[in-house]
C-alpha cells in the first residue's frame, strides 16, 4: 500500500496521476485499464479538489492497493471536507440530443461505468471513496 | 497535451493529442472560442489523444452545438478507451466519428 497526501487543487490531479502511473506500471497495468483509472482519477480527484473544501483549501489522500498475487487495484480517496456521496447523484439521460443534453454527472457516472466496484462512507469525519479495478 | 491546426477557407481540422482532461481542457476550449468564426467545416483529430475525461466530453460537447448552428463537425481516428467513453456516454450518437 501507497499513499500521497496533497493540497486538494486541480493543480494537483497531475501528481497524484504520476503516482498512481508509477505504481501501476510496477504491476504492469494494461494500458487500457491504465487510462481508465486516469479518467477515474480525474474525475474523483478533481470532485474533491472543487467541493471538498470550498471556498476553504484542505488536503486529500490517495491510496493504492495493487496486490501481486490478485490482479485488480484499489484506488481510496479520503479527505475531510463536507459529506458527500457522489454515488447518489442521478444518472445523466444518455439518450438526449446535443442540445438537450447537460453534463452534469457526466464525470461519475464514467467511473461507474468504467471501474468494477466503488463506494462510499462517511467515517470519522472523512469521506472516503474507494474504486476497484480489475487487470 | 498539444493542440495542432491546420486552416484552409472555411475548413479547420485540429489535432489533439495527449490527455484531454480537467487540466488540459481549459486550453482546448480557449483554442475553440477563438479559431471557429467563419468555419462551416471542422474536423477534430483524435489519433493521438489517450483518453477524454468529463471535462473534454463538455468542450466537445459546446463545439458539436456551436457547428450544428454554423456547419459540421467531424471526430476523426478514435482510439478503443476513447470509443467506448462516446459509447457510454452517449456522445457515441451525438458526435460524427469517422475512423
Amino acid at each position: 500500500m501507497k499513499e500521497i497526501t496533497v493540497d486538494a487543487t486541480l493543480d494537483n490531479i497531475e501528481t497524484v496521476t504520476d503516482f498512481i502511473d508509477a505504481e501501476l506500471e510496477r504491476v504492469d497495468c494494461p494500458p487500457k485499464a491504465m487510462m481508465q483509472i486516469n479518467i477515474a482519477v480525474d474525475e474523483l480527484f478533481s470532485n474533491i479538489a472543487r467541493y471538498a473544501y470550498e471556498p476553504e483549501k484542505g488536503p486529500a489522500t490517495v491510496r493504492v492497493e495493487v496486490d501481486p498475487d490478485s490482479p485488480e487495484v484499489v484506488i481510496t480517496f479520503l479527505d475531510h471536507g463536507k459529506p458527500y456521496n457522489p454515488l447518489e447523484n442521478e444518472d445523466p439521460d444518455i439518450t438526449l440530443s446535443a442540445e438537450e443534453r447537460g453534463i452534469g454527472g457526466l464525470g461519475i457516472f464514467m467511473v461507474k461505468k468504467t471501474m468494477d466496484e466503488i463506494e462510499y462512507e462517511y467515517r470519522d469525519g472523512k469521506n472516503i471513496l474507494r474504486v476497484k479495478k480489475k487487470l | 497535451m498539444n493542440i495542432n491546426k491546420t486552416a484552409e477557407g472555411s475548413f479547420l481540422k485540429i489535432k489533439v493529442d495527449g490527455r484531454l482532461d480537467t487540466t488540459t481542457a481549459p486550453q482546448l476550449e480557449e483554442e475553440l472560442k477563438a479559431s471557429l468564426d467563419g468555419v462551416t467545416d471542422l474536423a477534430m483529430d483524435f489519433a493521438d489523444l489517450e483518453y477524454i475525461s468529463s471535462a473534454g466530453l463538455r468542450v466537445l460537447l459546446s463545439a458539436q452545438k456551436t457547428m450544428n448552428k454554423q456547419g459540421s463537425m467531424k471526430v476523426l481516428n478514435v482510439n478503443e478507451t476513447i470509443m467506448e467513453i462516446f459509447d457510454i456516454t452517449g456522445f457515441a450518437d451525438i458526435l460524427t466519428i469517422e475512423n
